[in-house]
């Protein structure tokens, strides 16, 4: 059990007597601690300022005192003067004090829990006899408050709530509607599903322990009978009103009420009754929506109105019958849903799901008339393991490959050979917005979710997107013209299967436009979950799986390519072959890392020749509309800005192996990716070979009439209702 | 009658204005005919009665005669009433059941009561006007006005003292003196909870954004009760002033009305109401010349019953779904739009100004010492007086059923009462002289609740009245939290079970343990309070529930799968019955005892009810 308490606080360094003028730093000074045991490993991290940087102080410079103490001494000139987080690391108990000398530190928060009511001045002074006491202009210390959990007692900062009190201690209390994303930011604290009740004492309730600030001399007992009942009663409720198909249901083995029930040990149940029932939802290629399966948890809702601010997903009716629903409990097809899937990456159960294609996909590899070639996404590598319980951060891609072949594909090729051809028209497009300095910014629109939600929401800037078709579609153009000719296949008689992290990708191949002459560019998609299926079902051994190497010629790509996977990647690719062509010089560093990154939205300002390119990142539609409000309302101006309707781009998409809110997944895909990325020999798109034999052969050159013909799409304005 | 607005900036103007009106308005009028305009007069056929009184009142060139239309007098047993004042003495005669053709003799007899019509005993007083000389049992702060004034003529009310209570506050208080008065009265929340409204307003009053906002619920939606829409029919302007006299308190400049759109009139005359108050300068920008801002919009709830809870009211409002939220935060920290909010029904501020008026020692000399003051309940059920109550916190429920309900219709036996509507529970004839205040009705096992009271006879199965009022709470959660969606609903069909004689002993161990868990975690007070009609009926009356599971039988004869027909030796030998019945499960010669097949009766009960020789038994 891992019971170590980090404590942070936040501490203003103020401008000191002695400190340097020149660099405007501090001198060294010291931190003091107290901690009711021995600390092995003591420590102090100092994050300056933003919190980008950080500053370790251990080992030699932490001294030990008596009773427990220990003085960590920063050296002189390390610290800017500034705000900054101050954070001691292995105090086994939070009854601890930082003490900074008097003289320059402004406020310190929290402190002392025994006597909130003085300030750091007075109880430094009282502490290590340090005096005169100042006058101060400190801000009052916020309480500490002192809880005690099935008889053990801590002091947590207030405003933490019980859940949160307990998995600090180690106690997993269960959850069913709670939902956090720590790296969005994003909590869904309905409190609805009341399986995580606590009994707390003097309080004539059970009290949720996800939505519960605790307060001070509070008295949580989780394991009482009475709790455990209660619990045990909600589980039971509401598996009274589920259907029990377990083991035909799509999310059979990810689903979280599955496991509660198993955890829970319960094996009847004892409240049977009528089960509500309502019309399954599969009027369009993306999403299934079965409600009688869903638990009312409303975490899809947070999904899609406080996330991707889509806002088509509401409770209806009341009662018993009470369920989630577009208004007017349309289907969803008749609504701006953009399929982004966001809502079935956070259903618990297997209400939401994707619209599996599996089927048709064997149907196509067992029919001898047809020749199967497939692409798989750049973000698909990055997580496809995970559903053979492998960890995240590293990429399958050579045992990815093996088991498409394996599965009976005759041909293996990759989207990241796609995506380098959408840099060299966007590139190229972008170039050409930029030199006449017009109908900026321009928009990625490789994402289909991105490209549903500004027909719907913001057709008044529908000039700005660029006209290249996503990779997906780019690559079943190029499939069904330019290599089917080569091996003289019929386009008719060729089936081109896509393996997305995505589920818009599967409304994105059904619009018309891209189906010329009533033949669909892409034929069937599936999703990262669905390939691993396919897999499970074939019996292919992750394991035993060899490395192997993609088709050519669609199958090679460069490192630009790779990252379109995560946030930031395709403006990073662009930029890389836009800024050689602009100053026709190669670059030292093709690393853009300031559009690297998991948060909503990043900013740049990149040197290009003699120019400053503006440029932005977005990533959640939220986010996406924070920005386009921003520039709609003049607030704000780029030359490029990329978005990505998943939170953290691809690696987060719809169709991934469900991370059931740990965002930590999403870190490690996103290095894996960039890992990838810097071990590729070649990393700009217009060094691919295969692309400029592609332009040589059979296109000409980026933005010629027969590109335009084949790579690029018009938009169209959508109802916004 | 337009009056141009008084300029009026401090108490002393308004005192004067008031007499000014007082004195114009019983200058014209010697004889004032109140005529009971509520919905629920309205709904009994008042308007032909007012009409006819117009008439004869014109046919009969009286001077000095004036008719007023008035709010609800509370009398619903005996509607469309009417009362004849004399303005000079006060002195006052009522009527009930009035037609059309009383109109006449009414406005001929004045103060002497008409011959042949029923004559109303007035069984409530004033404590804000008078002494309780009669000893009446009922007393009328909240209802001091409604059937006394025209509630569309704001002059009526000024004369009643009207926005003295609001310009004293303004002009002589300061916002913290106004919630120590307030609490210092011991004033309850009224809408069911009790929760001192004093310390509700303190909170808000700590809080310092400078937005904040003063709320009305109005969503009245207990099955039965009526005490808020009869109050704001009557009476609006005792609700708008005391809103801007909380506004002032805690430092709001908002108020909303939250009012059920199934209240039209009560609608239109808060509408009116508004108006007016604005155009004499009660609402509006610098009230009095205080430099206090405070104003009043309505808004109206699609009739769901959660949205009296005040999370859900307030979520509604800001035009989400309305549903509860977890509290903390509590809406008086954070609430509208995030804003420090406070919530208060109808009743509530209903007493506020009168408290302001007169002090807190004046209101806490009536009631009790933990509830001082009134309630107002609605009467309903079996009892012979329904109608609209209002009495003494203290006041026993015998003195209530029986003293001023005057008993149990049709003879028959008391079986229990209903308070707190579908969120309280049942209350025994053994427990009849219970004294009624918050506390002591939790105790009993039921709850205040918003005024609800609902009489039962021995005619009326327990279990049948629990599940009518899950039946209820079933249909109105919102469904947010499992115990209410699912634990409601399955309540509900054990209920059904046993009514149908289906259940076993386990079913009620069951029923028990589900009522404690639902109680127990549901999210928000409809939510917890759903199960107390199911766990309070099964501890009042176990040995019904018993009689249905191991007898399977319905001791007061309601629920239908376990009764059975009988014909006793009371038969003639009509077949009357038989050829009623529908089934063709009677036989028997003529002029003979007849026979029910109950195999195939299918309970309908039409031999019952065409039996005149009481032949037909049910058990």
């Amino acid at each position: 059990m891992n019971n170590t308490f980090t404590q942070i606080h936040t501490v203003k360094f103020q401008q000191p007597l002695h400190a340097d003028v020149e660099t405007n730093h501090n001198p060294a000074f010291e931190v003091r601690f107290e901690a009711d045991g021995e600390i092995p490993v003591p420590q102090v991290v100092i994050w300056l300022g933003s919190g980008e940087e950080q500053h370790v102080v251990q080992g030699e410079q932490i001294r030990k005192g008596i009773n427990n103490t220990y003085v960590a001494t920063v050296p002189a000139n390390l610290i800017p003067i500034g705000d900054h987080m101050l954070q001691v690391q292995g105090c086994r108990k939070l009854d601890l004090a930082t003490a900074i000398e008097p003289d320059w530190v402004k406020t310190s928060k929290p402190l002392n829990i025994d006597t909130p009511s003085l300030t750091t001045q007075q109880l430094l002074a009282r502490r290590f006899g340090k005096g005169p006491v100042r006058p101060t202009e400190a801000k009052p210390i916020p309480a500490m408050v002192r809880v005690t959990v099935n008889g053990q007692q801590v002091v947590v900062e207030p405003e933490t709530t019980i859940l949160e009190v307990t998995r600090q201690l180690g106690i997993r209390i269960p959850t069913l509607c709670h939902f956090k994303l720590d790296s969005f930011n994003v909590e869904h604290r309905m409190g609805s599903c009341r399986v995580c009740v606590v009994e707390v004492e003097d309080r004539h309730n059970l009290l949720p322990a996800c939505c519960t600030p605790v307060v001070d001399g509070m008295k949580i007992k989780t394991n009482s009978l009475r709790a455990i009942n209660a619990r045990r009663t909600m589980l039971d409720l509401i598996l009274s009103d589920h259907p029990k198909e377990c083991l035909t249901c799509e999310a059979n083995q990810s689903c979280e009420l599955q496991n509660l029930a198993h955890e829970f040990g319960l094996h009847k149940v004892l409240y049977e009754g009528e089960q509500s029932t309502y019309a399954i939802d599969l009027a369009n290629e993306a999403i299934v929506r079965n409600l009688d399966k869903c638990i009312m948890c409303r975490r899809c809702e947070t999904a899609c109105n406080e996330i991707q601010t889509v806002g088509i997903l509401s409770g209806v009716r009341r009662g018993f019958e009470a369920v989630v629903a577009p208004t007017g409990e349309k289907s969803l097809a008749d609504t701006k849903c953009v399929f982004c899937g966001q809502c079935v990456a956070a259903c618990p159960v297997g209400a939401l799901s994707a619209n599996n294609r599996t089927y048709d996909v064997w149907t196509a590899l067992n029919n001898p008339r047809k020749k199967v070639i497939v692409q798989t996404a750049p973000a698909v590598r990055a997580a496809f393991h995970e559903a053979f319980d492998k960890p995240a951060g590293s990429c399958s891609t050579g045992k990815l490959v093996s088991a498409l072949r394996n599965l009976g594909f005759d041909h293996v090729f990759d989207t990241d050979f796609a995506a380098d051809l959408t840099i060299m028209e966007e590139a190229t497009e972008f170039i050409a917005r930029l030199n006449k300095n017009e109908n900026l910014p321009i928009l990625t629109s490789c994402c289909p979710g991105w490209v549903k939600f500004f027909e719907h929401q913001f057709p008044e800037l529908m000039y700005m997107p660029s006209t290249a078709k996503s990779p997906q579609q780019m690559f079943g153009a190029i499939a069904k013209s330019y290599y089917a000719n080569k091996i003289g296949v019929n386009p008719e008689d060729l089936v081109v299967v896509s393996v997305m992290p995505c589920l818009a990708k599967k409304y994105e191949a059904s619009r018309s436009e891209f189906a010329p002459g009533g033949i669909r560019d892409v034929d069937i998609v599936i999703s990262t979950r669905e390939l691993a299926s396919m897999c499970k079902e074939a019996g292919i051994m992750y394991d035993s799986l060899p490395e192997s190497d993609f088709d050519n010629p669609l199958g090679e790509s460069s490192g630009a390519g790779v990252i379109f996977a995560a946030s930031g990647g395709v403006l990073e690719a662009a930029l890389r072959s836009a800024s050689e062509w602009l100053t026709g010089e190669t670059l030292a560093n093709v690393d853009f890392e300031a559009v690297r990154g998991l948060s909503g939205i990043r900013e740049a300002t990149v040197t290009i020749g003699d120019t400053q390119v503006k440029a932005a990142v977005a990533s959640g539609l939220g986010n996406a509309r924070r920005l386009l409000e921003k520039i709609k309302a003049g607030d704000a101006s780029y030359h490029a800005i990329e978005i990505m309707a998943c939170p953290g781009g691809c690696i987060n998409g719809g169709g991934q192996p469900f991370i059931h809110g740990d965002t930590r997944i999403l870190e490690k895909r996103r290095a894996a990716i960039y890992a990838e990325d810097a071990h590729k020999p070649i990393r700009k798109s217009h060094e691919n070979e295969y692309i400029k034999k592609l332009y040589e052969e059979f296109l000409g050159e980026p933005g010629s009439e027969k590109a335009h013909q084949l790579l690029h799409t018009h938009f169209q304005k959508r109802d916004n209702l | 009658m337009t009056v141009a607005k008084p300029i009026i900036t401090n108490s002393a103007q308004l005192t004067e204005f008031t007499a000014q009106t007082r004195t114009r308005m019983s200058d014209v009028t010697k004889i004032n005919i109140l005529v009971s305009m509520g919905t629920c007069g309205i709904a009994a056929g008042t308007t032909p009665v007012l009409k006819a009184l117009e008439e004869s009142l014109a046919a009969q060139n009286l001077t000095g005669v004036k008719i007023t239309r008035v709010g609800c007098m509370g009398l619903c047993h005996s509607e469309p009433t009417i009362e004849v004042v004399d303005t000079a003495s006060g002195k006052s005669v009522i009527y009930g059941n009035v037609k059309a053709s009383h109109a006449e003799a009414i406005v001929a007899a004045g103060v002497h009561p008409a011959e042949g019509l029923k004559v109303i005993e007035r069984g409530w007083y004033y404590p804000e006007d008078e002494e309780n000389t009669q000893d009446a049992p009922q007393a009328r702060i909240v209802l001091r006005n409604s059937g006394r004034i025209n509630p569309e003529d704001i002059q009526e009310y000024i004369a009643q003292s009207g926005y003295q209570a609001l310009c004293k506050v303004l002009l002589e208080m300061s916002p913290k003196q106004v919630v120590a008065e307030i609490t210092d009265s011991g004033l309850r929340g009224r809408g069911g909870g009790g929760f001192p409204t004093g310390r509700k307003w303190s909170f808000a009053n700590a809080q310092k954004p400078k937005e904040k906002y003063v709320i009305c619920n109005a969503d009245e939606g207990d099955p039965g009760a009526f005490m808020d829409r009869a109050i704001l029919e009557g009476d609006p302007h005792a609700v708008l002033e005391a809103m801007a006299i909380a506004g002032f308190a805690i430092g709001a400049k908002n108020g909303i009305v939250y009012i059920r759109a199934e209240y039209p009139l009560a609608i239109e005359r808060l509408q009116i109401a508004i108006h007016q108050a604005r155009e004499m300068g009660f609402l509006g920008k610098n009230i009095f010349g205080s430099g206090f801002d405070f104003d009043i919009d309505l808004k109206f709830g699609a009739g769901a019953f959660v949205c009296g809870e005040e999370t859900a009211l307030i979520a509604s409002i800001e035009g989400k779904r309305g549903e509860p939220t977890y509290k903390p935060p509590f809406p008086a920290i954070a609430g509208l739009w995030g804003k420090p909010t406070i919530v208060n029904n109808v009743e509530t501020f209903a007493n506020v100004c009168a408290i302001i008026r007169n002090g807190a020692g004046w209101f806490k000399r009536i009631g009790t010492t933990g509830s001082p003051g009134t309630k107002v309940f609605a009467l309903a059920g079996k009892i012979n007086q329904v109608g609209l109550i209002e009495v003494p916190m203290g006041t026993s429920l015998r003195e209530i059923i029986y003293g001023i309900g005057k008993g149990i219709r049709n003879g028959k036996q008391f079986k229990a009462v209903q308070t707190g509507g579908p969120s309280g529970g049942c209350i025994k004839r053994d427990q009849l002289d219970t004294t009624i205040d918050y506390d002591t009705l939790v105790l009993l096992g039921s709850m205040m609740g918003s005024g609800g009271m609902i009489i039962m006879d021995e005619d009326d199965c327990m279990v049948s009245v629990a599940r009518f009022f899950l039946e209820f709470t079933l249909d109105e959660s919102c469904g947010k939290c499992t115990p209410c969606r699912i634990g409601n609903k399955r309540l509900h069909e054990m209920l059904t079970k046993i009514t149908q004689g289906k259940a076993d002993m386990q079913t009620l161990q069951k029923l028990r343990d589900l009522s404690a868990s639902i109680k127990d975690t549901a999210l928000c007070g409809l939510g917890q309070s759903s199960p107390n009609p199911v766990r309070s009926t099964m501890n009042q009356f176990e040995d019904e529930y018993l009689a249905h599971i191991l007898e399977g039988k319905c001791p007061a004869g309601v629920c239908a799968d376990l009764v059975t027909y009988s014909i006793n030796e009371n038969c003639t030998g009509c077949a009357v019955c038989k050829k009623r019945c529908p089934v063709d499960c009677i036989r028997g010669e003529k002029k003979s005892v007849h026979v029910i097949d109950a195999e195939a009766c299918i309970k309908c009960g039409m031999c019952l009810s065409s039996c005149k020789f009481n032949a037909i038994d049910r058990k």
